[in-house]
Formats: C-alpha cells, sequence, structure tokens
C-alpha cells in the first residue's frame, strides 16, 4: 500500500478511536481524557506534516494516490468508497489538522471547569474524523456521509451548553438549515449516480469528459451540488445558521465556524470544479458575490464581537464561492487555506477577549453585562498584549494589506472576478460585489480592533481585572498570527505582490472538462492581466476602508451616529440583519406551522372525530348486527333448533316405546306385511 | 283332494290363531302357547313342502328338530314367566313395561 495512504488512514481513524474513548470512558480517566483526543490530534498532525513534506520535496502538480475498496456490492450495483491524496488533500488535512490541534490546546483553558469537560474533547474528536472524511474521499458517498457527520458534530458542538434554550435552539437551526441544503446535494449525487452508476470522482469526471451528461442535467446536477455546499458554507438565502452558530464554545467556533467546516462547501467545490457547467457556474459566482457583500454589510453595524466574525466568515466564504464560480477556483482554495488561518486566530483572540471579559466581570459579581458586546469593550490594548498584536496581524491580512497572507488571496479572486466580468461584460455586477465587501470588510474588521483596544475603557471599573491569557490560549493566536504573513505561502519567493510560491507552484487549476468552457490557461491569462488593476484597486479599497474605521472610530472626525442617520435606510436593513429572520418567520414558518395548524385540525377535529371514528361507529353497528345474526338466527335458528327438534322427534319416538310387549310384535307385523306388500308390489 | 294349497290353508290359519294369541293375550303362559302354534303352523309348512316338493325327507327331519327346540324353548320361557312372577307377583305381560322409563 501506498506510504500516503497508510499516513491517511492513520490520520482518519485516529481522532475516531479517540471520541469513542473519550465518550464512553473520558470521565473516568485522568484529566478526564484531554490528553487522548489532543495526543489523536498531534499524531493527525505529525502525519500530516510528513505528508506535506513529501509533497513539497516530490513538488508535482499531476501528484494523485488513489484507493478504494468496493463497500456495497448487489450485482451490477456496485458502490466504491475510497481516499483520494493529491496536492488540495494534503495542503487541506494539513489546515484541518493545525486548526484542530490549536483548538485542542487553546480548549484546554477555555473549557477548564466545565461539566462536560470529556465530551467536549469526543465531539471535537468526532468533527475532526468527519472533516478529514470530506477531505481524503474519492466519491461522493462517503463524502455525503462524512458531510452529514460533520453537521452532526457542528449541531453537537453548538449546542453544547445545551442548558442555555438559545444555544439549543442554534443548535437546533443549524442542523435544519443544513439539512435543507443537503436535500440538493443529495438530489445532485443522485443525478451524477444514476447517469454513471458510480459514485467516484474518477468515473464521474471521465463520464462527464465522454459527454454523458450535458446540458440542463448537468447544469441541473452542479447547482444540485452547489445547494449542499450554500448550506455548509453557509450562503445567502441559507447562511442564517451561522452567526446563531457562535452560541458554541469559542474553540469551537474558531475550527468548525471559521476555517474548516463552513470551508467544507468551498472545498467540495473545489474538488467537483471540473464537472460544473457554464451555466452552474454563472449562478455560483452570484451567490457568493451577493452573499459577500451582503454579510459585510450586516458585520458593520454588529456590536456581539463574536457575531461581526460571524458576518466576515459568511462574507469571506461568499468570496470563496464567487470565484469558484469565475473559474478561479485555486484562487478559492489559496483563500480557503489562508482565511482558516487568520480567521481561526480571529475567533482565538475574540475568545480571548470574551474570556478575559468573563473573569472580569465574575469577580464585579456581575451577571448582567454582556462579555461579547464589544459597546462594553475598549482600553484592552495594554492590558492583553499578544491577544491585541495577533488580532491586528490576523485583521491586516483578512482586510488586504500587502505583506499579509490575505492580500495575496483576495487579491487573486477579485483579479479572477475582474478578468471574468472583462471577458463577459454582462456579469459587471461581480466585480462591484467583490470589492465592496473588501471595502466593508477594511471597515467592520478595524471598527471591531479600534472598538475593542483602543480608545478609552468604556467600564472603567472592569479593565483593572482584564488580564491577558493564560499560554495554553495565547500559544494558537502567535502561531496562527505568523502564519497570517505572506511568506508562508510563497515560499520559496519573497515578493509580497505576488502569490508565486509553492502553493501556486504545487496546486495548478484544471481545465473543466465540461465542453464550451474557458480553459485553464485562458482563465490564467485572463487573472494574470487583471492582477495590477485588481491589486491597484483592492489597496486602494482596503485603504479606504481602514480610513473610514479610524476617522470614525479612533480619530472621531466622524460621528458613526450621525452616519447612522444620514444612513438610516441602509443601516436600519443592516442592524436587522435585512430581517432575513423575520421574513422566514413571516413567509415561511409561520404559513408552514399556519398550514400544519390546519392540518393537525382537520387530522383531529374531522378526519378523526368523522372518519376514524365513523369507522369505529360502523364496525360497532356491524358487529351487533352481525351478533343478532349470528345469536338471534345461527344459534337459535340453526343449533340450537336442530338440538330442539332431535328432542322434538325424541318426544315423538318415545310415544312409540310403550314398552308393553305385545305392542312390539304388532309393530313387528305390521313391519313383515309391509315389506310383503311392498314386494308383491314390485 | 290331495293339494297343497289345503295344507298351506291350514298351516296359515294355525298361525294367525297363534299370532292374535301372542298379541292380544296378557297372560304370559298364553302368550308363550301361542307361540307354540306358530312354530307348529311352521313344521305343517315343512313337512307340506317336503311332500310335495320331492324333497324326500327333509322336511319331515327339520320338523322334528323343530319340535325338539320348541319343548326347549318352553323350559326357557317357562323360567322366564317364573322369574317374571317372581317380580311382579303377576304373569300379566302388560305389567312388565319397565323398560319404557
Amino acid at each position: 500500500m501506498n506510504i500516503f495512504i497508510e499516513y491517511s488512514l492513520f490520520i482518519y481513524f485516529l481522532p475516531l478511536g479517540a471520541f469513542f474513548i473519550n465518550i464512553f470512558l473520558g470521565k473516568k480517566l485522568p484529566r478526564q481524557g484531554d490528553w487522548i483526543s489532543i495526543g489523536a490530534v498531534l499524531l493527525s498532525l505529525a502525519l500530516s506534516i510528513a505528508m506535506f513534506i513529501g509533497m513539497l520535496f516530490s513538488y508535482d502538480p499531476g501528484f494523485h494516490v488513489e484507493s478504494s475498496f468496493t463497500w456495497l456490492s448487489l450485482g451490477a450495483f456496485q458502490i466504491q468508497l475510497g481516499f483520494l491524496i493529491d496536492n488540495i488533500t494534503i495542503v487541506m488535512l494539513l489546515v484541518v489538522a493545525l486548526i484542530s490541534t490549536m483548538s485542542h490546546i487553546f480548549s484546554i483553558k477555555y473549557m477548564e471547569g466545565d461539566p462536560h469537560y470529556s465530551r467536549f474533547y469526543a465531539y471535537l474528536s468526532l468533527f475532526t474524523f468527519s472533516m478529514n472524511g470530506i477531505v481524503l474521499s474519492n466519491n461522493l458517498m462517503l463524502l455525503y456521509m462524512s458531510w452529514e457527520l460533520v453537521g452532526l458534530s457542528s449541531y453537537l458542538l453548538i449546542g453544547f451548553w445545551f442548558e442555555k434554550q438559545s444555544a439549543a435552539d442554534a443548535g437546533i437551526k443549524a442542523f435544519l438549515t443544513n439539512r435543507v441544503g443537503d436535500i440538493g446535494f443529495f438530489i445532485g449525487i443522485m443525478l451524477l449516480f444514476t447517469a454513471f452508476g458510480s459514485v467516484l470522482y474518477s468515473d464521474i469526471f471521465y463520464g462527464i469528459s465522454q459527454g454523458g451528461l450535458s446540458g440542463t442535467m448537468l447544469t441541473l446536477a452542479g447547482i444540485g451540488l452547489f445547494i449542499g455546499a450554500m448550506g455548509k458554507s453557509s450562503q445567502f438565502p441559507l447562511h442564517i445558521w451561522l452567526p446563531d452558530a457562535m452560541e458554541g464554545p469559542t474553540p469551537v467556533s474558531a475550527l468548525m465556524h471559521a476555517a474548516t467546516m463552513v470551508a467544507a462547501g468551498v472545498f467540495m467545490m473545489v474538488r467537483l470544479f471540473p464537472i460544473m457547467s457554464p451555466d452552474a457556474l454563472v449562478i455560483v459566482a452570484y451567490v457568493g458575490g451577493f452573499t459577500a457583500l451582503f454579510a459585510s454589510v450586516i458585520a458593520v453595524t454588529q456590536n456581539d464581537i463574536k457575531k461581526v466574525l460571524a458576518y466576515s466568515t459568511v462574507s469571506q466564504l461568499g468570496f470563496m464561492i464567487m470565484s469558484v464560480g469565475t473559474g478561479a477556483y485555486v484562487a478559492a482554495f489559496f483563500h480557503l487555506v489562508t482565511h482558516a488561518a487568520f480567521k481561526a486566530n480571529l475567533f482565538y483572540g475574540s475568545g480571548s477577549v470574551i474570556h478575559a471579559m468573563h473573569h472580569s466581570l465574575h469577580k464585579k459579581h456581575d451577571h448582567e453585562t454582556d462579555p461579547q458586546d464589544m459597546r462594553n469593550m475598549g482600553g484592552f490594548k495594554n492590558r492583553m498584549p499578544i491577544t491585541y498584536k495577533s488580532m491586528l496581524i490576523s485583521t491586516l491580512a483578512i482586510t488586504g494589506v500587502p505583506l499579509f497572507s490575505g492580500f495575496l488571496s483576495k487579491d487573486a479572486i477579485l483579479a479572477g472576478t475582474l478578468s471574468f466580468a472583462s471577458h463577459n461584460p454582462q456579469h459587471f455586477l461581480l466585480p462591484i460585489f467583490g470589492f465592496g465587501a473588501a471595502l466593508l470588510t477594511a471597515f467592520y474588521m478595524f471598527r471591531l480592533i479600534f472598538m475593542t483596544f483602543h480608545n478609552e475603557p468604556k467600564r472603567p471599573e472592569l479593565i483593572e481585572d482584564i488580564h491577558e491569557s493564560p499560554s495554553e490560549m495565547t500559544f494558537p493566536l502567535i502561531l496562527l498570527s505568523g502564519l497570517s504573513f505572506f511568506i508562508f505561502f510563497t515560499l520559496p519567493y519573497l515578493n509580497p505582490f505576488s502569490d508565486h510560491g509553492w502553493f501556486t507552484g504545487i496546486i495548478q487549476a484544471q481545465t473543466s472538462l465540461v465542453a464550451g468552457s474557458p480553459s485553464a490557461h485562458e482563465i490564467a491569462e485572463g487573472i494574470h492581466h487583471s492582477h495590477l488593476p485588481a491589486m491597484i484597486l483592492s489597496i486602494i479599497v482596503a485603504g479606504l476602508g481602514i480610513f473610514l474605521a479610524w476617522s470614525m472610530y479612533l480619530k472621531r472626525s466622524l460621528s458613526p451616529k450621525s452616519m447612522a442617520n444620514r444612513f438610516a435606510f441602509i443601516h436600519d436593513l443592516s442592524l436587522n440583519k435585512f430581517y432575513i429572520d423575520e421574513i422566514y418567520s413571516r413567509f415561511i414558518y409561520t404559513p408552514i406551522l399556519k398550514t400544519a395548524d390546519r392540518i393537525s385540525y382537520l387530522d383531529w377535529e374531522v378526519y378523526d372525530k368523522y372518519v376514524v371514528n365513523g369507522f369505529g361507529k360502523i364496525t360497532e353497528w356491524f358487529s351487533v348486527l352481525i351478533g343478532k345474526l349470528d345469536y338471534d338466527g345461527l344459534d337459535q335458528g340453526i343449533v340450537d333448533s336442530a338440538g330442539r327438534s332431535a328432542n322434538r322427534l325424541g318426544i315423538i319416538l318415545r310415544s312409540l316405546q310403550t314398552g308393553k310387549l305385545q305392542n312390539y310384535v304388532l309393530f313387528a307385523l305390521f313391519g313383515v306385511i309391509l315389506i310383503v306388500v311392498l314386494q308383491t308390489i314390485n | 283332494m290331495e293339494y297343497l294349497q289345503n295344507y298351506l290353508l291350514v298351516s296359515a290359519i294355525l298361525f294367525s290363531l297363534g299370532l292374535f294369541a301372542v298379541i292380544t293375550r296378557r297372560n304370559a303362559v298364553a302368550v308363550l302357547m301361542g307361540v307354540e302354534l306358530i312354530l307348529n303352523s311352521a313344521n305343517i309348512n315343512f313337512v307340506a313342502f317336503s311332500r310335495f316338493g320331492g324333497m324326500n325327507f327333509s322336511g319331515h327331519v327339520f320338523a322334528l328338530f323343530v319340535i325338539v327346540m320348541a319343548a326347549a324353548e318352553a323350559a326357557v320361557a317357562l323360567a322366564i314367566i317364573i322369574n317374571l312372577y317372581n317380580n311382579y307377583q303377576s304373569i300379566n305381560v302388560d305389567e312388565a313395561s319397565q323398560l319404557k322409563r
């Protein structure tokens, strides 16, 4: 067996073992078993790094190892499962293992003293296992199963503090919203499976390159798969669950709802890009672009530190999806990787801040104040220097400032969008979405930094008890903020303005297999041409956003209040998240509940009362009738009458038995006479 | 004058008288006597048929057997009558109707 497959088997199954040990025995183990999960994920990380180094040494863009076995065989109907390992898999495995390890370490202190400490680690392990399944799968079936397992662990971890009603609700909301997407996903899988009779990527790719499925059906299959990605990657209009998912513990938010799980949708789109038809891709691009702008507009007015980051995640995922739609799917994957590092770091930073706030409020016996509300913060800069610096670095990365990783990936996405729009001028809205979202991203991220760390404290009595978090929590911050620098993605080159490096060297775009799609080379050419204008524009836009945030929240030359008044309409929409939840509630949930109510009325009051009970009544009558027939007719008429007639006959015949000897002789004589007479007649 | 019918007629009259006695007499001894008459009518028939049927003497021999059997029958019947009398203090056959119950 190939060494890569062997490693990936270990990477895959170690967290599963840790899950089983912790869920059943965790509470009895020393330290409640956290070292088992941490050990498993550390081993995974070590193996991932080994694979990564192996990949770097071979430096082969076409590297591809595949291994599968028949899982289900029913005659001609076969389902094969297996692993596919190429450069995308290896990079993604490393991202998952790294962020997961950071979350495990961060949680040691963050979750300390929680009554369900060991269960938390069990769930984290379960998630790592499921996510690796998505990454390693070489077929749609294992992908779908892992997809659902990821949804399950997400549900378990969002609702981890299920004693809190809002957390339990958020878990259910996340699960149900994902189900909506999963239905589309499943339809997409079934369309491909019925067309090719196989769930293996390789078979499906080959079938499509031979034109086995094309036109509308292929577009439909692509849209179906994309709906799954919309659910998981929280794209409009299925984005509603992600902000609520912030009810979960912060390490969970960082691991799942920022870096890895929500990226699963993007990862799937990247994997399946070659079979997406151009029509499906246009829809993908518009959904992504719209989500990017839409979510960043909402993020501008949010005051909960985690909600800002949540909407920011939605927006960044929108960027990636849009990039897949425009054909620059390698840029999308690049952004996925860079985003995983800096967004996870931002979440850990916010966790660190919330942790400090929580302790300070706890000391003051203040249980009213929301520890996540940025309006209660301010001036934390000197109290939490490591958190501040690492968050600032990640903010610069997400904003797209040169020298940082986000600049490279975001620039690649914007260049792809710009090139797409210049080739197809009717899609001029896409770059507007992209650059608009980039502007707002810069604005709200610096608003977050200024409101949290700068200015004078809003609650001076709290500031004395705000302390830097322990080293278990700052270690991930330092490591991940380091990874926000461009240099880790461009080695061995050191040009901060070009993404040229190992990443683009190893991961190269593949031409779509669908006839009529632009070739990978054409797309790359287009991106290359749009590179410079996109870069200049994105720097201008980022600078503008930072400047706006600076003048409104740091220098106070522009009052946020007067701005809010000037753009009252937009401000109101943004503050209320465009009333999406209310619209769903009004136009989807309420009508459904009302219909359900009506139907239940019909069921209980009409169907049950008249039809079901009516049948009961009819049966009752019928049985009474049958009973009568049976008793009066059969029993009395036939059974009893047989007895009675025998009785009566007996009485009659009895009178013949006179007991007198001579009568009997007389009868015998009559008998003889009768016989004689009969014989003579004959 | 020597016709079979004459014998048969006598035999039939004797049989009817015997039967009449068996049916109508209440006295058990009289009933027994009726039975004897019937047996003797049969004897007449045996002998008559033997003679007119050309069957040598088998009819006569059979009649002798009947007479012997009738003697035995009379002994058994008289024993029954004595038992009847012991049980009912009467030899009226109508009294002996216990089987009816």
